[in-house]
């Protein structure tokens, strides 16, 4: 207990420290997230009126960056499944990063969730035994319990390991194992029954297709991938933690392959609904061409189509998936087009037309976005808060001191360029340099 | 912190974090009742589902909710908690020849069920179809504005909660706020509602509603006879919908619901479904009948009919 309280608190000041772009960078972070907190505290008082969605888009702009999320924090499995079922190592140093970036998604879709429900106050009743959770019967009860068995699966992986580290000690591979293993059918899981939860709705045609949850497991090891590999890009540069070229390019490889399901199942589906042309084809209309004047999607999803297949072909051609600056295109177009094909590209089509053929454009509000932002903010903000740890950890320059007790931290800055780092450190200081990072132990 | 000497020139990071711990308590207790709330609040939040109330615990709440509105509405509020009648299942029957789109329904029911007027909320919807393509939602007008109705070359069809045998809305709900009761009615518990919408979004009629903001109801307005489960005023943030108007058609003598009484044309028909001898069971034997999206397998007991 004594040492579970002594590497917490080595965490909270080694997360007190860090270089001027580190502080400037989770200042930031945390200005949005107190401006999106007082957004949220207005709709409590108001009321979600102070939103666009109305009785016919009864769901918007939260719930399509839920959607989009629970994909990015699915994804993490893309790095599991070659680290530790083909125990491929170049990727079995960095897959916990994966892990991290799902607890922080996951942490995102909790709070999407929490800002759309119409009484927060009364969470309780969705906890089984002291409120009633209607399981099995409900998707949304599933969801429920997907992603918070997948939040504190991938919590106790990254904990546990990082925590034995600290410590020196090889983490219990008989403990850690099967977690891991189990980690990938729970990716799975998640991102299965968010598709089925729209998947389910004979009400709603756009979304009432069997193609739905291939599409979303496909998409999702498109985004989710696409953004580690800038976070690992950012990583290499800016830290003492070393990522081996290969590991970056079989991601992007698996994103090329990915991608391509994705954008195979998306032509499956449009040729479906544009060649029965029945009156299922309206919302399909609506997303691509527009409906009785109503267009307001259409300019986004082509924007996403273009984006996607730009990708598709950098990651796909050797000689741009290896040239830096492209395969960081990429990555942003991926993020970007993904976004919005699986955001509001989804989310609004089930709704316009609405059940009785009334089209009701909806465009998000500035209170929805604002608060929508605070909400990334505070996403990024648990995520970097998790890599500050894990990395200097994972480098041997955070660890237990000598004494047992206290901490010895090898590394104040964090996020530095390389040349400024080894000036700052030898100057303000008086430190060695320090060596070149030591990897991980797996 | 073991480490003060180190730390104190990012005193200002530990302000910081104070000043955000203190927001995300704020933001906290603002989504749950205030440490100073009348006892009545925390009643209402620690309120058990409807149907896992005992007979005791019910009367509690119905007084409750009863000195809560009559207090709100400056007048004697009743709350009444009617079970379903054995032996009854209602059914709805609509003649599409005789409705002449007045919306005069619409508002009955607002007056009625104490729907909230700004925003406004309509549990009945009426579209304009037009007689040459027949009912065909796709060209449905929902916001005909004539100056006189009927219109020509059109007719009109009302739509409201089709209260499906087979609902989907009911199975979705994550905290089982909503359901079937015994005379096919489908209700929702305000009380235990978590405002998700998923109902909304698996209700292929267009049938649920969602609180918004505030429901502003005049107090002149207020209807004072309710019901739990039917028309007693609504929080913010919950879902709503037609209830055949369960406060009166479970009383014995009943009452016919209010878009019903209303009709200037005698297009609505309301009745006992397992009367072999009711108006229901006649005319859904003797008349061209359909109902609304067969396909889904919803089962609606709201019946479209053609008498002439």
């Amino acid at each position: 207990m004594k040492n579970i309280w002594n590497f917490f608190k080595g965490t909270l000041v080694l997360t007190a420290r860090g270089s001027t772009a580190y502080y400037c960078w989770v200042a930031s972070l945390l200005i949005l997230m107190v401006v999106g907190a007082l957004t949220y505290v207005v709709q409590l008082t108001d009321g979600l009126i102070v939103t666009n969605m109305r009785d016919q888009v009864s769901w918007g702009f939260y719930i399509s960056n839920f959607t989009f999320l629970v994909g990015v924090a699915a994804a993490a499995v893309l790095l599991v499944i070659p680290a530790y079922v083909y125990n491929w190592k170049p990727i079995k140093e960095i897959a916990l990063l994966g892990e991290l970036l799902a607890v922080s998604a996951i942490v995102m879709c909790l709070l999407f969730v929490t800002v759309d429900i119409g009484r927060p106050d009364r969470f309780w009743h969705l906890i089984p035994f002291v409120g009633i959770l209607n399981f099995p019967q409900s998707l949304l009860a599933w969801d429920v319990a997907v992603l918070n068995t997948y939040l504190v699966l991938n919590l106790t992986i990254a904990v546990y390991y990082l925590y034995n580290l600290y410590y020196q000690r090889e983490p219990n591979k008989k403990f850690m194992t099967p977690l891991l293993l189990f980690s990938i059918p729970a990716a799975i899981s998640i991102h299965t029954v968010t598709a089925f939860l729209y998947n389910g709705l004979g009400a709603r045609p756009f979304w009432n297709a069997s193609i739905l949850a291939p599409r979303f497991l496909a998409s999702a090891f498109c985004s989710g991938p696409a953004f580690m590999i800038l976070v690992f890009l950012l990583i290499r540069r800016y830290t003492r933690f070393q990522i081996k070229d290969e590991a970056i390019q079989k991601i992007a490889e698996l994103i090329a392959y990915a991608m391509f399901i994705n954008l195979f199942l998306l032509g499956s589906e449009i040729f479906k609904e544009y060649y029965t042309g029945t009156i299922h084809l309206a919302p399909m209309q609506y997303l691509l061409q527009g409906l009785h004047g109503h267009s307001a999607l259409v300019p986004w999803i082509w924007t996403a189509m273009l984006f996607n297949f730009s990708a598709f072909m950098i990651f796909l051609i050797p000689d741009t998936r290896r040239n830096n600056t492209t395969l960081v295109l990429g990555c942003v177009l991926i993020f970007i087009g993904v976004y919005i094909e699986k955001g509001m590209g989804l989310v609004i089509p089930g709704f316009v037309p609405d059940v009785l053929h009334e089209i009701y454009e909806y465009v998000p509000t500035g209170m929805e976005m604002s608060l929508a932002i605070g909400i990334w903010a505070t996403g990024l903000f648990v995520f970097t808060m998790l890599l500050r740890v894990a990395i200097p950890i994972m480098n041997g320059d955070f660890h237990v001191a000598k004494d047992g007790v206290g901490f010895h931290i090898g590394d104040n800055l964090f996020f530095l360029r390389k040349a400024d780092r080894d000036r700052l450190v030898t100057d303000s200081e008086g430190e060695p340099t320090g060596k070149p990072g030591k990897k991980a132990k797996t | 912190m073991s480490n003060k000497p180190q730390c104190d020139n990012h005193a200002f990071q530990k302000s910081r974090r104070k000043v955000l711990k203190g927001l995300a308590v704020g933001v906290g207790v603002l989504a749950l009742p205030a440490p100073n709330a009348s006892a009545s609040v925390w009643e209402a939040f620690f309120q058990k589902n409807f149907r896992e109330l005992d007979r005791n615990e019910l009367q509690k709440v119905l007084a409750r909710l009863e000195s809560e509105y009559s207090k709100e509405y400056g007048k004697q509020v009743t709350v009444k908690a009617t079970l379903p009648i054995e032996g009854v299942k209602y059914g709805y029957g609509l003649d599409l020849s005789r409705c002449i789109g007045c919306r005069r329904c619409v508002y009955a029911c607002v007056e009625e069920n104490n729907q909230s007027r700004e925003p406004q909320i309509h549990w009945i919807r009426v579209l304009r179809l037009d007689k040459e393509k027949g009912v065909a939602l796709e060209y449905a007008e929902h916001y005909y504005n004539p100056a006189e109705v009927p219109e020509e070359g059109h007719f009109y069809m009302p739509v409201q909660c089709q209260q499906c045998e087979n609902p989907p809305c009911t199975k979705v709900c994550p905290v089982q706020a909503t359901w079937q009761e015994n005379d096919g009615i489908v209700v929702v518990d305000y009380n235990w509602c978590i405002g998700c919408r998923y109902c909304m979004a698996a209700c292929p009629y267009g049938a649920r509603h969602f609180n918004w903001s505030k429901s502003k109801l005049p107090k002149e307005e207020m209807n004072p006879e309710t019901h739990y489960l039917g028309n007693r005023p609504r929080p913010t943030g919950v879902v709503e919908k037609c209830t055949f108007c369960i406060q009166r058609t479970r009383e014995q003598p009943g009452r016919y619901p209010a878009c019903q009484e209303i009709c200037p044309v005698g297009a609505r028909k309301f009745g006992n479904l397992l009367d072999p001898k009711g108006e229901m069971r006649y005319l859904i034997e003797n008349k061209r009948v359909f109902i609304l999206k067969e396909d889904l397998n919803t089962q609606p007991k709201f019946f479209y009919f053609y008498a002439t």
